[in-house]
């Protein structure tokens, strides 16, 4: 537990289910995340932990179960999903900033159109987010003109922009040539320890090490294994997660 | 240290210049290319020495100068020409406005749109018109002159509006949202202004010309724009029955030629609702709109299937609701890529007025048909046809060049 973590629970999984046509991808997920902590989820790729955290803010339907995230239950209810989204920040593996818009303008649309902002004040908190993400000089720059690590990193200020209580990240790493996944994690290292509640898919097992509060281990949509990271990764109990271990320590 | 040096002071490698150096690169260079190159020119020299001399020796071209203002406005009666300067001016002052307020591609369009003005200010129609047209008679020719007299009047106030608002968009910025109001006001205003009312009232059974197939040009393209992307977004609704109405309206549409829709609308219409009638050109301009729509719809649709999912998720995740991602993320992306199919779209459109012509329109090509069964114009086909086909040509193509700037300005395949 980290100094920000607290008691107050803030996404609660019950039994979720999830299933694309036949295929069953999460088989009864249920599990609590507290306010301030981190987990880092990890897994091998069709484990269903991309899946799950997409199911948090309804990028995916889950179709049995319940999730209530920061005491609203996620149902058909438009009103209820607007208003997740705007407390759940997410982060992609490919990014996903709007190609036609410079920098500056991915990060305040949002804050315009949906906080109600005016541009003066969106803008001042964009430069300022733009500042804290280390990269204020390529403000009026299109994302295709800047590197894959600053695209991220603008990518997260986007996120951040809306002032969310849960950020969500998607293997942000997983799309970057080596040099630039140390910008990146380096960003998010600073998120964490200012007290934001993460919930991070990746294959960066130092910064699971590091940051994390949790590690999960997801294989064929269910949680194999939780614990500290220290444990997690000293003290593996499943064979499955002990052979996992081994294959991603080892390069 | 020496073998740097070496490698920075390598040169590019450097290819033959000059025009004689690019003309055995590009036409002379392999000897099958000379060949190809002589063979083209020589028949570049039939083909143009065959229409030169037609041109200049046998062409009368005088049928043009002396039927200017039945190209330009068909029979709209004389004594009312002046209420087509009016929405000649009121779209001058808007265009001049709008020029001064946005700059950019809007001004360099303005000003071209202003030099052909000042060319027609200054060409000398009168000089065109030859001697020796001994049909026309004196008094026709006095009141031509008088007329082109009165058009250069009127054309010179168009133009000096034109400045006028110019500068003062460029002064006052802050009339932008009054532009735009301006502009969609601009369209029924100028239909009330042409149309008038009470005894002078013009039916549009009177209207003709160029200016007869721009109404239903425009009228077409702006509103069928709309409307092909709200049927586009329908057909990728995730609501079956909004779904198919719209698959149903696009596919029905398009399986028919546009001829039947318009003796649909010309035909047809006044006998299922015979209780009231629609004017022939409202009808005309609905049933091409209509047709056209079901095209934009599809260019549109290419054009929001290109897009990643990941736009739609990453708009979602901020929080963006439906319309909003529409608006701002989708729609954007989407027809900046499709541009050169929605040009081609309006440039069909444009062409395709020229079928009002058979359910009995004198639209522009209406004109040249009247023109040419006239006895006083007998033989002169070809030289109208060429005429308007010049016309056609200039507008296309004024549009095709303007999708290409949009496209630059846009930064299509840049970011």
């Amino acid at each position: 537990m980290n100094e920000n973590t607290t008691n107050d629970p803030i996404i609660i999984c019950e039994d979720v289910h999830k299933w694309f046509d036949d295929f069953h991808v999460l088989k009864g997920i249920t599990t609590t995340f507290k306010k301030g902590e981190r987990a880092v989820i990890c897994g091998p790729s069709g484990s269903g932990k991309s899946t799950f955290i997409r199911t948090i803010n309804r990028l995916e339907e889950h179709q049995r179960g319940t999730i209530i995230v920061d005491g609203i239950e996620l149902s058909n209810d438009l009103r209820n999903i607007n208003l997740i989204r705007q407390e759940v920040g997410m982060v992609f593996q490919q990014f996903n900033l709007f190609p036609h818009l410079s920098n500056l303008k991915n990060i305040t649309l949002g804050p315009m159109k949906v906080r109600k902002l005016s541009k003066r004040k969106a803008e001042e908190e964009a430069l300022a987010l733009l500042e804290r993400m280390g990269i204020a000089d390529q403000a009026y720059k299109y994302p295709s003109e800047v590197s894959g690590g600053q695209q991220q990193r603008v990518a997260i200020a986007r996120a951040l922009a809306m002032e969310p209580k849960i950020m969500l990240f998607d293997e942000p790493t997983s799309a970057l040539d080596p040099e630039m996944i140390s910008e990146v994690l380096d960003v998010m290292r600073e998120l964490a320890h200012s007290g934001m509640t993460m919930l991070v898919v990746t294959h960066e097992m130092g910064f699971a090490r590091e940051v994390a509060d949790r590690v999960m281990f997801f294989d064929e949509g269910v949680v194999v294994e939780e614990a500290a990271p220290a444990d997690f990764f000293d003290n593996p109990q499943h064979d499955r997660t002990k052979l996992f271990i081994s294959q991603t320590l080892q390069h | 240290m020496e073998e740097q040096v070496d490698i920075q002071q390598i040169k590019p490698p450097t290819y033959a210049k000059g025009p004689v150096g690019w003309l055995r690169e590009n036409l002379f260079s392999p000897w099958y290319n000379a060949i190809l190159t002589c063979v083209a020119l020589l028949f570049l020299y039939f083909v143009f020495k065959g229409l030169l001399t037609w041109a200049f020796t046998e062409a009368e071209w005088n049928v043009i100068p002396a039927n200017l203002q039945l190209f330009a406005i068909g029979p709209y009666p004389r004594d009312q020409v002046y209420r087509i300067w009016i929405c000649l001016y009121i779209l001058s002052v808007l265009l001049g406005l709008s020029a001064g307020v946005w700059r950019g591609i809007v001004q360099r369009w303005t000003i071209v749109v202003g030099s052909i003005l000042l060319v027609f200010l200054v060409i000398p129609f009168e000089i065109v018109q030859r001697e020796d047209s001994h049909l026309v008679s004196i008094e026709f020719r006095f009141n031509l002159i008088w007329l082109i007299f009165e058009s250069r009047r009127w054309l010179l106030g168009d133009v000096a509006l034109l400045i006028g608002a110019f500068f003062l968009g460029q002064r006052i910025t802050r009339l932008r949202p009054w532009i735009l109001g301006g502009w969609v006001l601009s369209f029924p205003i100028i239909m009330f202004v042409l149309h008038g009312f009470g005894e002078n009232a013009v039916q549009t059974s009177m209207w003709g010309g160029l200016l007869l197939t721009l109404i239903l040009a425009v009228f077409g393209i702006v509103v069928s724009f709309p409307l092909g992307v709200f049927l586009a977004l329908c057909r990728q609704s995730k609501l079956p029955a909004i779904k198919w109405v719209s698959t149903f309206y696009i596919e029905t549409v398009r399986g028919v030629p546009l001829i039947t829709i318009l003796f649909m609308g010309s035909v047809l219409i006044p006998i299922f609702i015979p209780y009231f009638t629609i004017d022939q050109v409202l009808r005309m301009m609905v049933a091409i709109t209509l047709f056209s729509a079901a095209y934009m719809a599809e260019n549109v649709r290419g054009g929001l299937q290109a897009i990643p999912r990941g736009q739609h998720e990453a708009a979602q995740a901020v929080g963006l609701n439906y319309v909003q991602s529409m608006m701002f993320i989708v729609l954007p992306q989407a027809l900046r890529s499709v541009i050169p199919a929605i040009v081609g779209q309006f440039i069909a459109l444009f062409k395709d007025t020229s079928l009002v012509y058979i359910i009995g329109l004198i639209d522009l090509f209406g004109v040249a048909k009247s023109i040419i069964t006239n006895p006083v114009w007998l033989g002169r086909h070809v030289e109208v046809y060429i005429f308007i086909a010049l016309i056609y040509f200039s507008f296309c193509y004024a549009m095709s060049k303007a999708s290409q700037e949009i496209e630059a300005d846009l930064g299509v395949g840049k970011h």
